[in-house]
């Protein structure tokens, strides 16, 4: 079953996320998922930022360059989907996060520099929302003040990996 | 247009291909072990779809940390045994007859060449060396593998990698591993298949073949894989002389696999190893390695003789070859683990086990243990080991601790000394 891709946003304002930052090695011994869900960025070092506060009903994340990085750990994207988090929006990822996201049905949608800064600089301090469009490939993003709508693009078998929920769904509907 | 051992590998068992460079593949079989198998039998559960695709093409063992050493591991071991009696997976392999999973299934006759192969293991490239194509791949890949019997691969590009020239005595496959990573560093192979070929390859057994394809994941690679020959043929025999009438016919069979001369290489390189003296690591990256020679004198806490890459009996042999008659050095803690019991059985019958107990070494029974420093040999902060191991990341067997990587020789002489240290079996003069 497709996820919703809409909600409050957390933004990341740094590049080189890396695994380790999204969930700590030593939780690899975890057998559920939902055992991870209290340590998502836990050992994540970033001014002002408070995991506990700060992850609460976010859905959506915005961040920099190569998130991702580091580890092939299916754990990162797990990590965030036991919080409801099932968007993340950068500049780019690492490969092997990126196939995991969609892997499990999730979206890494990449943008241009520009268009990341621009949504920094004109959302980063507010309570934005941020709503995916899939069909149309578009986001939308909404603060108080005012909407911007920004395109992006993803190919084909990544539109149906999430139109199906992942990788497990998808393969059990067409094989 | 000429194809390569994958290409034809994967034209055999493309069951659909979806999407532009999205080739889903047809599994021969699905490896699990204790650590990553769990989860995705959880999910699987969760989803409502528990099941299986083909319980005898599905093989599993306990092989991390057994016997388990805390309630974390205990429980990934019994989520994994419940799972495999439920599903009636009657070759899954607990502790009395458990061993690391890429020497173990080999030697059950699990592997055949042109295979496709899973498991959520990175060092799943080593059944490759047998002319499978055989790759490490996350929770979610494992799980559809385990549901469908089905894996997503991009198309592959594949590197021919030739291997010349005549080794001198002292040196082994592990040494020429070590070189090939070195030459093509850590990010070499990203992405692709490398094809071992050459003389020196040819004439390799098994058990040094599994050692190349074993580190082909260092270089990056998907897998590494050698073109099956009467050495292949011979250690298989046992397991399918049922099926073919000589051996012959067996390897006439195998050979359908065998690249077209006209095959298109996405890279190539030839290396020749007349010259090549025993090499070892020195940081933490894999292609971080230099001549035994000038590492000379770095001192070691803690010697490691086992796991996937290094583990086979003829690893042990050498081993023991070197250790026969002396005793290791009074500062160095010597750990020796036969990678299956039929290898440790056969290390008691030659009298190999009684010759490493003898010049002190620790024997433990088959299992990963200290390779990634779960159990069995943890290193402290600031220790230093000696390892025919596959990696040598920070932290990989102990936090804070550095690991050098070295054939199963080089390890036993550095035992004695105490430091790492050339064998007497490498006769050259050592270069200053
Ligand atoms: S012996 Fe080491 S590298 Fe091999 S499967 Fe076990 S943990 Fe992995």
């Amino acid at each position: 079953m497709m996820k919703k891709f809409n909600g409050k946003t957390l933004f990341i304002d740094r590049s080189d996320i890396n695994t380790d930052e999204i969930i700590p090695a030593k939780y690899l011994t975890e057998i559920e998922k939902t055992a991870l869900k209290p340590h998502l960025f836990e050992d994540l070092k970033l001014d002002g930022f408070n995991p506990e506060m700060d992850i609460k009903e976010k859905a959506v994340i915005v961040s920099r360059e190569n998130f991702g990085c580091g580890s092939s750990r299916e754990h990162a994207p797990w990590a965030l989907e036991v919080n409801g988090i099932y968007v993340v929006i950068a500049q780019s990822f690492a490969r092997i996060f990126r196939q995991n996201m969609f892997n499990g049905g999730m979206l890494a949608i990449e943008l241009s520099c520009d268009q990341i800064d621009s949504i920094f600089d004109g959302f980063k301090n507010s309570s934005t929302q941020i709503s995916v469009d899939i069909k149309a490939c578009r986001i939308m993003i909404q603060s108080k003040e005012q909407t911007k709508i920004i395109e992006f693009q993803i190919s084909e078998f990544d539109k149906a990996l999430i139109n199906t929920g992942g990788w497990v769904e998808y393969a059990d509907v067409y094989y | 247009m000429g194809k390569t051992i994958a290409e034809k590998i994967f034209k055999a068992h493309l069951k659909d291909k979806p999407f532009k460079d999205v080739n889903v593949l047809n599994l021969d079989r699905v490896f699990c072990h204790e650590i990553t198998t769990p989860m995705a039998i959880q999910d699987l559960m969760a989803r409502g779809k528990d099941r299986v695709f083909d319980p005898d093409k599905i093989k599993a063992v306990i092989d991390h940390v057994s016997p388990a050493k805390d309630s974390k591991t205990a429980m990934q071991g019994k989520i994994l045994r419940e799972w495999a009696r439920r599903h009636k997976i009657k070759d899954f392999f607990d502790i009395g007859h458990n061993g690391v999973c890429h020497a173990l299934f080999p030697e059950k006759g699990f592997v055949r060449p042109g295979f496709v192969i899973i498991m959520g293991d990175s060092h799943t490239c080593t059944h490759g060396a047998f002319g499978a194509f055989a790759a490490g791949v996350g929770t979610t890949d494992l799980e559809v593998g385990i549901l469908k019997g089905v894996c997503a691969f991009k198309t592959p590009q594949t590197y021919k990698i030739e291997i010349i020239g005549k080794l001198a005595s002292g040196v082994y496959a592990k040494d020429i591993i070590l070189k090939v990573i070195k030459e093509i560093s850590v990010n070499g192979a990203t992405n692709m298949v490398i094809e071992f070929m050459g003389s020196i390859v040819d004439e390799m057994s098994m058990d040094q073949r599994m050692t190349m394809s074993n580190m082909a994941v260092e270089a990056g690679a998907t897998s590494g894989i050698i073109l099956p020959d009467m050495t292949t043929v011979e250690y298989l025999w046992p397991f399918i002389n049922k099926e073919y009438k000589t051996r012959k016919d067996a390897l006439a069979a195998f050979s359908t696999f065998k690249a077209d001369d006209d095959a298109i290489y996405a890279k190539q390189k030839t290396i020749d190893v007349t010259d090549l003296e025993p090499l070892t690591t020195f940081g933490y990256k894999p292609d971080n390695v230099k001549p035994v020679s000038r590492m000379k004198g770095t001192k070691i806490n803690q010697v490691y003789i086992g796991s996937c890459t290094n583990g086979r009996l003829e690893d042990l042999k050498i081993a023991a070859e070197i250790l026969d008659g002396h005793t290791i050095s009074p500062h160095v803690r010597g750990i020796v683990s036969p990678a299956t019991p039929k290898i440790f059985s056969q290390a008691l019958e030659q009298g190999i086990i009684k010759i490493f107990m003898d010049s002190g070494f620790c024997v433990t029974n088959p299992t990963c243990g200290a390779c990634l420093g779960m159990s069995n040999g943890v290193l402290a902060d600031g220790e230093v080991a000696a390892s025919t191991t596959n990696r040598n990341f920070i932290g990989r067997m102990g936090k804070g601790g550095m690991v050098h990587l070295m054939s199963p020789a080089t390890a036993a002489a550095s035992a004695i000394a105490g430091e790492i240290s050339n064998s007497g079996l490498f006769c050259e003069q050592e270069k200053s």
